[in-house]
């Protein structure tokens, strides 16, 4: 065992973890920070996406021990301060960006990740950015749109075309 | 100007805001003091027998609680499967027994030897590799033909053959459909492959057992789409629980599929195992062990004759089908290529006569059972394939004859050959909407831009129907369903007007949280956000058979239809009495209670708190309280249908195919939420275009799945897809049920396949490889460039 102290969300966080502990495993069973999800065991779903340091990282490929002294941003911080959803959340509200919510998470953290290093991306860089991330529920249409809406282009407002 | 509430509204879903921010409740996200870690050994080989199972080094190691093997398991029942199919001869199907785990023989790679339990996962799987299984390899039983010749070794030793079934329909047009083809003007042969898949729901399934010793009450946790059907099989078939000391619940659910219908031999162990080491038991599955434990999709291997007369007409269609139902019969397999498949097999179109033939054979693979669309889209792909061959050697436009054949409006009720009544339908209208939003007129020209840059483009007809609301529960039951396939739901209407609708269907990523309360809102004329529905747990929602086949809007929201009209009678005899009126001169409308034809109203508030509080109540002629239920048993399917057509380039050089536009034309009946509905044939469509090019659940030679992680099994992603264009204007009411809802959850899986296959065959013969009739799915790269080279 290891202690380990990290910044997740802005909140001062410490705790005792195994070496082979994940980040993911002390997100969610340590801190119960839930949100973040585990959808593979081969670091190809990105269910499991976080921020650290600013940079997106899939959480089931990094030990906790590892973020030791990080700052971790995950899903459960990326809310307005007031409580309202982001830009980027609001937009897949609107769009119908999710379904079952599970793929959710780790697409908002990739999405805003996304938008930080390419504020206007083309639809074909937004696809092409999501690489890493699988949904099987929504056949990336209405994610793709809500990334679009977020970065502020225009997009048909219903939900279909 | 669309609406902003009510029924044909596209609300935004109310349970995205805590998906979005990370509150969302997955099974996964449970967790109860002091509960252990379960983690399963299973089986390496496809096929062995057991001759030893040595657990005693790994129960002293540390953290090791309990290890269980199939011996702990004596008195339990086995797995159980929910439908039982009569074979062409009159005979029922050869069943199986399916140990919780593997007793004397492993099945199949993924097969559970042993339960290992420990206080912590990690403490679990240390513990599993030091348990010693001694096995002897046997042969593998894998490919389905050579699996029912005589001498074919056995799955399981105690059946007759490998062979679960011998299925023929009709039986009796046997005969008349081989005469017919022998003297049809043109027959039209085609062989194929519906390939093997894994639904892949993004949440892995998780089981949480949980025993109260005080009570003898037990709770399972599940990733389940149907936690009574849940709780039916296990407590009545396997566990021996009754239904009243046995609670199922499902929370939020991610995804499914089909896959998360099934009763799961790991639901029943770790509830099992709960009672047995006194403290809760945790099991997740990891993506891994989905791969082999969840059960697949598809895996037929057909022969389809369509036989034309010398005016195109369809006169006859046979077809020859060996069905994969893997080791053990899963919940509701043996009706997946049966009842769900042939009954579908005349499509849209007026063929008089059809003979259908499935074989159900067992191998050493993981069970297969419905995937999204399940059997529908067998029928739908071999059927659509063979009229586009068809065409081609005819030299008839595919659409032409498509319109040639289909059933005309005027022709509903239109009973097929294959024993169902369609009850509505406008197939030309579709196919035109659907030909209109790909700009046929305008393919040419987009071909010819193709080949300027090299490429070769290729246009794609399918057209499907399916059979949703699986129904009625009385003739299901002859079909051989040891279930009924009602729904139910209670409105619960509180003092002060709020209401809690429980319902026994579960959303899965469907939305019904929004679109639930838009039906109950548009009949009682009140806010939507004064309702909330109750899903998901079998100690607060009546009854219900669940989610799956389409059925939730049209089965489970007539239920819901049918308890709000409940309240509406109730609530005006109460209405009248506040008004001193005749109960027949109340209406009500916008949320209020008026005497026809005065000013005199009373709100809804008013009545319902009268209800509760009944002072001035009409206590000799009601009972106080406003809570209804209702069990709705639909009289028939209903029968969505609709164009599915793409366009695609293929690149001669690699043989890669991109799929440039893709549109879908579907009659849904009525809707309620077009935006959810858009979103369910988004997601349809992409698993059809995962089947068609890239997805593939592949064994080798001895039963090890070659396609067991997302590396090898090729899930589709944003880049490998365009948008899509869909649309459901086309509109011919559903005529039996209240709400005229036909469902939409698996339209896409269904017809998109074969509308891709079509158009990379098109793309082929355009470009002069007239040779290329077929190409197994997925069409990978390797799969079209050796085709058009061979
Ligand atoms: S769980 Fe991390 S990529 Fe799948
Ligand atoms: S919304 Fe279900 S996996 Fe993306």
């Amino acid at each position: 065992m290891t202690s380990v102290t990290m910044t997740v969300n802005g909140k001062s966080v410490s705790g005792d973890v195994e070496g082979r502990t994940l980040l993911v495993q002390f997100l969610r069973d340590d801190l119960k920070l839930t949100g973040t999800h585990v959808g593979c065991d081969t670091s190809q779903c990105g269910a499991c996406q976080v921020h650290v340091d600013g940079k997106a990282v899939k959480a089931c490929t990094m030990l906790a021990a590892e973020a030791d002294g990080a700052d971790v941003k995950t899903i459960e911080g990326m809310a307005n301060a007031d409580g309202s959803l982001s830009v980027i959340q609001q937009a897949f509200q609107d769009h119908h960006g999710l379904q079952c919510g599970f793929c959710t998470p780790g697409m908002v953290m990739t999405a805003a990740a996304l938008l930080k290093e390419n504020p206007k991306p083309t639809e074909a860089e937004v696809r092409h950015y999501l690489e890493g991330n699988i949904c099987r529920c929504t056949g990336y249409h209405n994610i793709v749109k809500a990334i679009l809406a977020a970065s502020g282009q225009e997009v048909t407002q219903i939900a279909a075309e | 100007m669309p609406k902003d509430s009510g029924i044909g509204a596209s609300p935004k879903r109310r349970e995205d805001v805590r998906f979005l921010t990370g509150k969302g409740q997955y099974t996964d996200d449970i967790n109860i003091h002091g509960q252990a870690y379960a983690h399963f050994l299973r089986s390496e080989v496809a096929h062995g027998t057991i001759n030893g199972i040595d657990t005693s080094a790994a129960a002293s190691m540390p953290g090791v609680v309990q290890i269980l093997t199939a011996k702990d398991f004596e008195g339990v029942g086995g797995v159980p499967c929910g439908w039982q199919v009569t074979d062409r001869h009159g005979e029922a199907m050869q069943e199986p027994k399916h140990p919780v785990l593997a007793e004397g023989k492993v099945r199949h790679v993924g097969d559970p030897i042993a339960m290992v339990i420990a206080d912590t996962l990690e403490q679990a799987r240390d513990a599993a590799e030091a348990i010693d299984v001694d096995i002897t390899e046997l042969e593998p039983v894998m490919d389905m033909k050579a699996a029912i010749k005589d001498g074919a070794t056995k799955v399981h030793d105690d059946l007759i053959s490998n062979l679960c079934y011998d299925w023929g329909f009709v039986e009796e047009n046997r005969e008349a459909v081989d005469e017919a083809i022998k003297s049809a003007a043109h027959v039209t042969t085609l062989e194929l492959v519906n390939n093997r898949l894994v639904a892949n729901p993004m949440e892995p399934r998780v089981a949480v057992g949980d025993y109260a010793p005080g009570t003898d009450d037990y709770t399972l946790y599940t990733t389940s789409q149907n936690p009574h059907v849940i709780r039916l099989l296990m407590g009545a078939f396997v566990l021996g629980i009754p239904e009243h000391k046995l609670r199922v619940v499902a929370p939020d659910v991610g995804g499914g599929f089909g896959a998360k219908i099934y009763h799961y031999a790991e639901e029943a162990a770790c509830t099992f195992a709960a009672k047995q080491c006194g403290r809760p038991v945790k099991w997740t599955s990891s993506r891994s062990e989905a791969f082999i434990s969840d059960a697949h999709g598809r895996d037929h291997v057909t022969k389809i004759e369509l036989a034309l007369d010398a005016d195109h007409k369809f006169t006859a269609i046979r077809t020859d089908t060996y069905a994969n139902m893997g080791a053990y019969l899963s919940t509701f397999a043996p009706s997946i290529p049966t009842w769900l498949h042939g009954t579908l097999m005349a499509g849209n179109y007026t063929t008089p006569l059809i003979y259908v033939n499935v074989k159900a054979v067992f191998t050493n693979t993981t069970p297969v059972d419905a995937y999204r669309g399940a059997g529908r889209p067998e029928a739908t792909f071999q059927l659509e394939r063979v009229i586009d061959k068809a065409a081609r050697e005819l030299g008839v436009d595919p659409a032409d004859l498509r319109r040639k054949n289909f059933i005309k409006p005027d022709q509903f009720p239109y009973a097929t050959p294959v024993a169902v009544e369609y009850d509505t339908g406008d197939y030309d209208a579709t196919l035109d909407k659907g030909m209109e939003m790909i700009d046929a007129a305008g393919f040419e020209a987009r071909a010819a831009e193709s080949k300027a840059k090299g490429k070769l483009r290729g246009l794609g007809i399918a057209h499907f129907i399916e059979a949703c609301g699986i129904a009625p529960s009385n003739l299901v039951g002859q079909l051989g369903a040891r279930a009924g396939l009602y729904e139910s739901a209670t409105v619960r209407v509180n003092a002060t007007g709020s209401i809690s609708v429980m319902t026994g269907s579960h959303s899965h990523g469907q939305g019904h949280e929004t679109s639930y309360p838009q039906v109950v809102a548009e009949m009682l004329g009140i806010d939507e956000s004064m309702i909330d529905i109750v899903h998901g747990d079998t100690s607060k929602t009546p009854m219900g058979m669940g989610t799956y086949g389409s059925r939730s809007i049209a089965v489970g929201g007539s239920a819901m239809v049918r308890a709000t009209e409940k309240i509406i009678n109730k609530a005006k005899k109460i209405a009248a009495h506040l008004l001193e009126a005749s109960e027949a001169d109340i209406e009500l409308k916008d949320g209020a209670f008026s005497v026809a034809g005065t000013d005199k109203s009373v709100a809804w508030g008013d009545v319902t708190l009268a209800a509760y509080v009944p002072h001035n109540y009409p206590l000799e002629d009601i009972e106080p309280g406003l809570e209804e239920t209702a069990f709705y048993d639909p009289s028939n399917f209903t029968y969505p249908a609709g164009a599915y057509i793409c366009e695609v380039e293929v690149d001669p050089e690699t043989g890669k195919v991109d799929v440039l536009k893709f549109v879908a034309a579907d009659d849904f009946g009525n809707v309620i939420n077009p935006m959810i509905v858009y979103g369910q044939v988004h997601g349809g469509v992409a698993q059809g275009i995962g089947q068609a090019l890239l997805e593939n659940c592949a064994y080798d030679e001895n039963g090890q799945l070659l396609s067991g992680s997302y590396m090898d099994y090729t899930m589709p992603r944003a880049d490998d897809l365009p948008m899509f264009d869909v649309d459901h204007s086309c509109v011919t009411p559903c005529t039996h049920n209240p709400l005229g809802v036909k469902g939409c959850g698996e339209a896409g899986a269904i017809g998109t396949p074969p509308a891709i296959v079509n158009g990379v065959i098109d793309a082929l013969h355009r470009a002069g490889h007239t040779h290329v009739s077929h190409i197994d799915m997925p069409l990978t790269p390797a799969r079209v460039w050796a085709a058009m080279n061979g």
